[in-house]
């Protein structure tokens, strides 16, 4: 898959779906170790890889391990997300008081 | 990604929580999504090519920002404090577009070619009910134009700053949590939905999923009034608007408990005034906020430890530290050049510059302002300090900020120098407690200064009439003829009070 930030992806075993906010290029972006799909992609019956299931929760960031890749969980779901059976890694917000 | 984005993930995270208005009576995150979806559909059926607001904040203003982006449209708010000529060359150069207009501001645009004014009532109660909304036809592309937003220039003619989608996601992503606030949270916005803070006020507090409570028309007391009744833990205010809320609240006495935190922006804040602000209010978390239109609102703050400790120490470097702008967000970079672009060490003035995935800099006529690289030059000189805390001084132009408003001196001075007996006549800021600075007029001419004050006033309008003339047999100017403004501004800054 292309990447570019703003390509939206949906999870081809769970709820999950994502936008990426960082990276470009041919990459792999998975759910559950299952290749993410387009949002318009029809409903598949592929099931998470045992262990890729830690699941995504809204709003959080998650992040590969030099930071090149960033995607945000825009719909939570059971899987983990990687980069083909690399898992990402939740990226801890930082803490900023309300400016606006 | 669209701002869309942003409402959309609030209403399925948390769409029973009131987005805007009174609990009980306010509208939901999941209505508000609905109600732009639906505005969307209205905007579209227009067949305009924009969407814009001529009105004081109202719910309106969210539905309506988020449905030009539902419906693929920039949003363009006017300012409705403007004088008639200006307010229609605006709304011509926004046309053609569907303008949400309320408090009686229609009939002063309706005559406008490919303007479609639709009253505020009828958009709301069109937009209240009906079909379902159909979320696969929004448009996503985070290169859309979501924002024009007009900014008084330095030649006086307003520019449009265009602001992209990925701009403001980019900013909200990077500045705020998901769902960060408790559920009792509620912040108050009384800046107008023309300016930068308003509408960013509507997409964070979205995004963290703090209630919204505006206030149409900004004075103290119903300021202080509405804190108590509504219960609001958060609100965000220019300088002069903290200077006469702690002048009320000095006179009142009010405590106001449920206030958690206090952010302030768009000026210069008179130290006398946030000193004040702090004994009146020390249960309050300060947030001092420094951005511009152009990135996309706040790039450096200030924050509540740091106001805290400037406060309580003696020692002036530290209570320096209130006039500064704090350090910049951690999800951009900010840079002190001089004039060839070279970046300047620590303790150095220059230009502030700014990089960032929320730095739009960017016009519509104009074009990119981006360096090859990505900066930004902001024009407002400034400097950072051994410690990363930025120190702003001003805008490098000129530009005078009267009490949030930006004034251009050259507008003021082409008035000034239309009188017969005016040979010259520089206009410039001069500090002021109430107002961050005021309009110093320095005029060459044998002529009464009650007529040039009210030449002005006549001309623009009141808030633009020098507060100050004084008078010079000739004014400075360097070997290029250029006019030595710092030389007349430290000659008259001593008449201001700040």
């Amino acid at each position: 898959m292309e990447l570019r930030p703003g390509l939206k992806l949906k999870s081809a075993v769970c709820s999950t779906e994502i936008i990426v906010v960082g990276g470009s290029g041919d990459v792999d972006v998975t759910c559950g170790g299952v290749s993410m799909v387009e949002p318009t992609a029809e409903a598949s019956e592929a099931t998470p890889v045992d262990g890729l299931t830690d699941g995504t929760l809204m709003g959080k960031r998650y992040t590969d391990a030099d930071g090149s890749i960033e995607v945000l969980c825009t719909k939570p779901g059971d899987g983990s997300l990687g980069i083909g059976q690399t898992a990402l890694a939740l990226k801890e917000a930082t803490a900023l008081p309300a400016s606006d | 990604m669209n701002i869309l984005t942003l409402l959309d993930m609030a209403a399925s995270g948390f769409g029973e929580r009131t987005a805007i208005g009174s609990i009980g009576s306010g509208i939901t995150y999941a209505e508000l999504l609905e109600r732009a979806g639906r505005a969307g559909q209205v905007f579209k059926d227009n067949g305009s090519d924009r969407v814009s607001l001529l009105d004081v904040s109202s719910p309106a203003l969210p539905i309506a920002l988020f449905g030009a982006a539902a419906a693929g449209q920039p949003f363009v708010p006017l300012n409705y404090r403007l004088a008639e000529d200006d307010l229609v060359a605006l709304a011509e150069r926004t046309a053609s577009a569907t303008l949400v207009a309320g408090d009686g501001n229609g009939p002063r645009v309706e005559s406008v070619e490919g303007i479609t004014v639709v009253e505020r009532d009828d958009f709301l109660a069109t937009t209240s009910a009906g079909d379902g909304i159909d979320q696969a036809e929004w448009p996503f592309d985070p290169e859309d134009i979501a924002v024009l937003l007009y900014t008084s220039g330095t030649t006086g003619i307003p520019k449009a700053a265009v602001l992209r989608h990925k701009n403001l996601t980019g900013y909200i992503l990077g500045s705020v949590e998901y769902m960060g606030a408790a559920e009792d949270e509620a912040t108050l916005v009384s800046v107008p939905p023309y300016h930068i803070a308003g509408l960013a006020a509507m997409l964070s507090s979205v995004y963290a999923g703090r209630r919204i409570v505006q206030l149409p028309n900004f004075d103290a007391d119903a300021w202080i009034d509405a804190v108590a009744n509504e219960g609001i833990t958060h609100a965000m205010v220019v300088p002069t608007m903290l200077a006469r809320i702690v002048e009320r609240l000095a006179e009142r006495g009010d405590e106001l408990p449920t206030l958690r935190a206090m952010s302030y922006g768009g000026g210069r804040m008179p130290f006398p005034v946030i000193d004040q602000a702090m004994n009146l209010l020390p249960g309050v978390a300060y947030v001092n906020a420094y951005g511009l239109t152009e990135t996309s609102s706040t790039i450096s703050l200030l924050g509540p430890d740091d106001h805290w400790i400037a406060h309580a120490s003696d020692d002036p470097a530290m209570r320096r530290r209130l006039g500064s702008v704090g350090r910049p967000l951690p999800s951009l970079e900010v840079s002190i050049r001089d004039e060839e672009g070279n970046e300047v060490p620590a303790g150095t003035p220059g230009e502030v510059w700014v990089r960032g995935e929320q730095v739009a800099g960017e016009y519509l006529q104009q074009g990119s302002k981006l360096t090859a690289e990505g900066w930004f030059p902001t024009n407002d000189g400034g400097e950072l300090d051994e410690e990363g805390y930025l120190f702003v001084t001003g805008r490098l132009d000129d530009v005078i900020i009267r009490g949030g408003e930006n004034i251009s001196p050259g507008e003021i001075e082409d008035v000034l120098m239309s009188h017969p007996s005016v040979a010259d006549a520089a206009v410039i800021g001069v500090p002021s407690v109430q107002w961050g600075e005021t309009i110093g007029a320095v005029v060459v001419g044998d002529v009464d200064e009650a007529e040039l004050k009210a030449l002005v006033a006549e001309r623009l309008r009141s808030s633009r009439s020098p507060d100050y003339v004084v008078f010079r047999d000739e004014l400075p100017y360097n070997d290029t003829g250029k006019l030595l403004r710092r030389v007349l501004r430290s000659e008259i800054s001593d008449l201001g009070d700040g």
